[in-house]
């Protein structure tokens, strides 16, 4: 039980690409579908619809970038995990929360947005510019997902 | 999370409809097709806006035809299970069970009284009543069946035996609506349902109809108490009409004292009016509902004007039949 504090750390970065990664994977997997749907109708569309479903993608890399920092902080990147105490461990764990279950819920919300945003393009297409600001807007919270993950990553005191 | 995962949400079909949508005929588009000079005019207008396949048929009813079978193949194109959408066919399969009816006890063939478009395969239905094995039919059919065939049989009221069929396709109707679990098609049942309700109420009323007709004509439904329009039935059209002004029809009172196929037309339109909310759906089988009925709308509209340009009709007198745009 020693690495207890080693586990929770890892399972917070593992947490925060997995979860997110659904968020994207469920969010362009749906606006796929819309887009292949619309590409079907008119294949001219390809490239505005591309854009519109991959804006739910995001997620999946900021979880994947707190990944990385917090196993590179607790030295797993190099092969040589430090041995760190059960409360930092915990910290880590917590510090991981807001990008895994915020990179879920906006990614999966992202995803529907960019359905009905690719519903408006196939209509509208000169609206492009104003159908990528809805499913962009739900990407906000994401952000504020990966800014506080990252501020609490880098302000784990060493040593507790 | 599931609902996005799998694909409940039509989402394929709803963008590819949405595009689709774009082909619809507006408000505008029928205005123009109703000030064609002529026929051959309102023909040309259509063929410009995509109409009519390859063969370059003149023909309205050739026309028509080959519109409702590019919406059905384009239905069987997006949406994997079209038994889905059996409600808006349910009316075909009890007309060819009246006509199966009336095919055996006349003892005479009239193979062209049958509609190909149901869900029920019309030739079955045909069988099933001649060799009264009512068994072979769907189950919400074969009480009905049995029981219009042996009261035609005895009677030899054909009126009867339209009644009886006539109500369990309503009952069927509403069942199907529900079964869906979709808010816009139970919408859609109710409203047939009521309207056919509503309908047989005021000829009742009209043809001196007693209570025991109406029991056994009018359907139950959520928006319209069938004991309050059967009485006000039996109290005349005017009873109807201060009836109906209690509930979700009472602005269709002014068209039912018009006609008949006014008050058709606004049963049309309030379905138009509710299906606009689907336009800005963007999952669910609502929107894909809503497009086949604005297609089947949209044909009946330019049938009438079709038939009216034909027939010499005036432009206003078209024009008051045509019926609201989806779009």
């Amino acid at each position: 039980m020693a690495n207890l504090g080693l586990f929770f750390a890892v399972l917070g970065a593992a947490l925060s690409a997995g979860l997110a990664g659904c968020g994207s994977a469920i969010g362009v997997g749906v606006a796929g579908r819309s887009a292949s749907g619309v590409v079907t109708q008119e294949p001219s569309m390809f490239s505005k619809v591309l854009i519109l479903q991959l804006l739910p993608g995001t997620q999946g890399i900021y979880g994947l970038l707190i990944a990385f920092i917090t196993l590179a902080n607790i030295g797993m990147l190099g092969g040589g995990a430090e041995q760190i105490s059960l409360l930092s461990g915990l910290m880590y764990f917590a510090a991981c929360l807001p990008m895994a279950l915020g990179g879920l819920i906006s990614g999966i919300a992202q995803g529907r947005c960019s359905v009905a945003a690719i519903g408006l393009v196939a209509k509208r297409p000169d609206q492009f510019g104003k159908a990528m600001i809805f499913p962009a807007m739900v990407e906000t919270y994401a952000i504020l997902a990966l800014l506080i993950s990252i501020l609490s990553i880098f302000g784990i005191p060493a040593g507790i | 999370m599931t609902g996005a995962y799998v694909d409940k949400g039509y989402v394929f079909a709803v963008a590819r409809l949405r595009y689709a949508e774009l082909k619809l005929l507006n408000n505008q588009a029928m205005d123009q097709l109703v000030s064609a000079s002529d026929y051959e005019d309102a023909v040309k207008i259509l063929k410009e806006k995509g109409w009519g396949g390859d063969n370059n048929t003149e023909d309205a009813e050739t026309l028509l035809q080959e519109e409702r079978e590019k919406l059905w193949s384009f239905v069987d194109e997006i949406v994997p299970d079209r038994s889905i959408f059996d409600v808006f066919k349910l009316p075909n399969d009890y007309n060819n069970l009246k006509a199966a009816l009336k095919e055996s006890v006349m003892e005479y063939d009239y193979p062209g009284i049958y509609i190909s478009e149901s869900t029920v395969d019309p030739e079955l239905i045909r069988n099933a009543i001649k060799e009264r094995n009512y068994q072979a039919l769907p189950d919400d059919m074969i009480e009905a069946a049995e029981y219009a065939h042996s009261t035609f049989l005895k009677t030899a009221d054909g009126q009867l035996c339209d009644i009886i069929v006539d109500k369990a396709c309503l009952d069927a109707i509403l069942k199907a609506g529900k079964a869906t679990e979709n808010d816009f098609l139970e919408m859609y049942a109710e409203i047939k349902v009521a309207s056919t309700d509503i309908k047989t109420a005021v000829r009742a009323a009209l043809t001196g109809k007693d209570k025991d007709f109406l029991n056994m004509a009018l359907a139950e439904c959520a928006t319209v108490d069938k004991n309050g329009l059967a009485n006000a039935a039996l109290n005349g059209v005017d009873a109807i009409a201060s009836y109906l002004g209690n509930t979700a029809y009472a602005d269709a009172v002014s068209e039912l004292r018009k006609s008949p196929a006014a008050f058709e037309r606004w049963c049309d339109n309030l379905i138009t009016a509710r299906m606009k909310p689907q336009l800005y759906e963007s999952f669910g089988l609502g929107p894909i509902a809503a497009y086949i009925l604005a297609r089947e709308n949209e044909i009946k509209s330019v049938r009438i004007i079709l038939s009216g340009k034909q027939n010499g009709f005036s432009k206003e007198m078209i024009a008051e039949r045509v019926r609201d745009c989806y779009v």
